[in-house]
């Protein structure tokens, strides 16, 4: 199955019965297969007419209780941070996908780009069989939460064929009634509901906490979600490494595969890759850390994963970037450095590096 | 010196007093607003909670607040309310709708909300021809910040920002949104209204069921736009805002029905 399609099914598989895009490249197909599959599902495709009322619609369709997701590329996205932060202090559980171009899009899904204190589950898959199991936890982990869930796919995942297993395909199933979602039953009642970035009930509800509490509750929202929500992360070989790799999301199958090479070469070569960009492995990078001469961190970008690498690390080992920005002529994130040779070469100096240090 | 006349406390008053409760419709739980006196939004707030009523959607509305001085009634209704980014709420209204068809979908928005931050968000959904009724609550400025031109100020209105009156060359010219949105196919009804006196009012309620009724028999989109009194914002006496309503914003956004009926 293409990825596109793999990830709409997937969705649709994990209960998803409303998505809203606006086309872009990578994320188009997306948009092409929910259209088609929803609605032979029961489901709504909405084509909105701008990301700001795909972002808008799928906030609506999550506070009506349905299991809701929109998507584009971190551009889109871009457009997205003002409703994605809103739709966080009103903790509705929508997904979002990026389809990324490059990996220049870290600092957005685990920073973000907006107002207030949120924070989005971040999810990066590497191949499509990991994607169709992280759409599902997405979709889980969002309603848990009640938090908006980020799938970070890319350019690559968008378009390549791989066979996957998508979950039984249930019927349409009534959307859940959720005791905080809207429906008009409450109203006239004395007790009508209020979803709001800001107050969590009418304000003649004896319930009714004041301007502020919402927001200040956040914190503890946070806290609980980066101590509770268990960081995955996949490794290879980092148990003898003495250089070890982080990579996320396609950069680190490339990755994997060289290694797995030079392995066979005899260099100690191991590679950490982050499945949970947030919460973030840091355990798991820091005990790597702990036997390696240094890690070296490989993204598309000019550096933004490091950050996190850096602070899991906390000056134990020293960090260093391998990556870098890496575009194709038409700028959709294919990288013409992600080829065996190039990383072969890249790993071979940064092993060479951390032996003379 | 002048006779002051006493209500007799002595005895038992012949009529029983009111309060503010006898009056309250059923859908207003917070009888008092904390709004400038001379606002015309509660006025419009409480004829379209009665329209809800009436029409029989009491229990069966969810309304789509945006962000301005009428967003205090956000809390204060006993309908319940999805709370809207500035300018988005009839994106939020479309999701909600697609998901819920058999509940009665209104947004509540200003001027400065709807036709200035958001405003291809209505003129998309009206285009869309969805089911829902968007109320534009239209003062010509932004109250909440204290009186600034927004996109339907009248050519000649002094705000904050245009102290000496809106000027076409410098400040170009108002959009009359309810203009703008009836001649799209997928609209079904269409109403600028205000509510600066009794009679204007019963208009407004009167619109208010007519849109509502339509949005119930899935007849497509439904627009109101009603002008409010901010006599706090256009710098006059509070018992000049009905005149000046009329004499001024009145006279570039026209009160009428645009468009009744699908097409």
């Amino acid at each position: 199955m293409e990825g596109s399609e793999a990830f709409a099914a997937a969705a649709i598989a994990a209960g998803c019965r409303f998505y809203a895009g606006y086309p872009m490249t990578p994320a188009t197909e997306l948009l092409e297969s929910m259209a088609k599959l929803l609605p032979q599902h029961g489901g709504v495709c909405v084509n909105a007419e701008s990301e700001l009322e795909a972002v808008g619609m799928t906030w609506g369709a999550a506070a009506a209780g349905a299991r809701a997701a929109t998507g584009s590329t971190g551009q889109g996205l871009s457009l997205m941070q003002e409703s994605i932060a809103e739709m966080c202090h009103a903790r509705l559980p929508v997904v979002i996908f990026n389809m990324a171009r490059g990996q220049g899009d870290y600092y957005q899904a685990t920073r973000g780009g907006s107002h207030g204190d949120n924070r989005l589950i971040s999810l990066a898959p590497s191949s499509l069989p990991e994607a169709v199991s992280l759409v599902r936890l997405a979709f889980e982990l969002a309603e848990e939460w009640r938090n908006p869930v980020l799938v970070l796919g890319d350019y690559y995942l968008a378009h390549m064929s791989e066979a996957v297993t998508i979950g039984s395909q249930k019927p349409l199933a009534e959307i859940p009634r959720r005791d905080w979602a809207v429906d008009g039953s409450t109203s006239g009642s004395g007790h009508a509901k209020l979803i709001s970035p800001v107050f969590d009930a009418k304000n003649y509800d004896p319930a009714f906490r004041g301007y502020g509490w919402k927001l200040e509750s956040m914190a503890d929202h946070l806290t609980a979600m980066e101590t509770s929500i268990e960081p995955m992360a996949e490794e290879y070989g980092t148990q003898d490494a003495e250089l070890v790799v982080v990579a996320y999301s396609t950069p680190a199958r490339y990755l994997t595969y060289v290694i797995r090479q030079l392995r066979a070469e005899g260099l100690p070569i191991g590679i950490i890759r982050p499945i949970t960009l947030w919460p973030f492995p840091a355990a798991a990078v820091s005990r790597a850390a702990e036997h390696a001469r240094g890690l070296a961190v490989y993204e598309l970008n000019a550096g933004q994963m490091i950050d996190d690498v850096r602070l899991a690390v906390l000056g134990r080992s020293p960090v260093f970037a391998i990556g870098g920005p890496s575009y194709d002529g038409d700028g959709f994130g294919i990288a013409p450095d992600l080829n065996t040779d190039v990383l072969a070469t890249r790993l071979r100096d940064a092993l060479n590096k951390v032996r003379k240090l | 010196m002048t006779e002051i006349e006493v209500v007799p406390t002595g005895t038992q008053p012949a009529q029983p007093g009111h309060i503010v409760a006898d009056f309250m419709p059923d859908l207003i739980k917070t009888g008092t607003h904390q709004l400038c006196a001379g606002c015309g939004e509660p006025i419009a707030m409480r004829t379209l909670l009665e329209a809800v009523s009436e029409v029989g959607y009491r229990s069966n509305a969810v309304a789509i607040f945006g962000i301005g001085c009428y967003t205090v009634f956000s809390g204060g209704i006993d309908v319940e309310v999805v709370q809207a980014l500035h300018g988005r709420a009839p994106s939020v209204a479309t999701g909600i709708k697609r998901v819920r068809p058999q509940t009665l979908v209104l947004t509540v928005q200003g001027d400065g909300d709807m036709a200035n931050e958001g405003l291809q968000e209505v003129l998309h959904t009206a285009a869309r021809g969805e089911s829902v009724t968007c109320v534009m609550l239209n003062n010509g400025v932004f109250g909440e910040t204290g009186g600034h031109m927004t996109a339907t100020t009248v050519i000649g209105q002094r705000t904050k920002n245009t102290l000496d009156g809106r000027d076409a060359a410098q400040h170009g010219y108002p959009i009359s949104v309810a203009n703008m949105i009836a001649p799209l196919p997928g609209v079904a009804y269409v109403a600028r209204c205000a509510v600066n006196n009794a009679v204007a009012i019963d208009r407004a309620r009167r619109s208010f069921k007519r849109a509502l009724q339509l949005q119930s028999e899935g007849a497509g989109f439904t627009f109101l736009e009603i002008l409010t009194m901010c006599p706090t914002g256009w710098f006059v006496d509070t018992n000049q805002g009905p005149s000046y309503l009329d004499e001024t914003i009145a006279k570039t956004h026209i009160p009428g029905v645009l468009k009744d009926g699908p097409d």
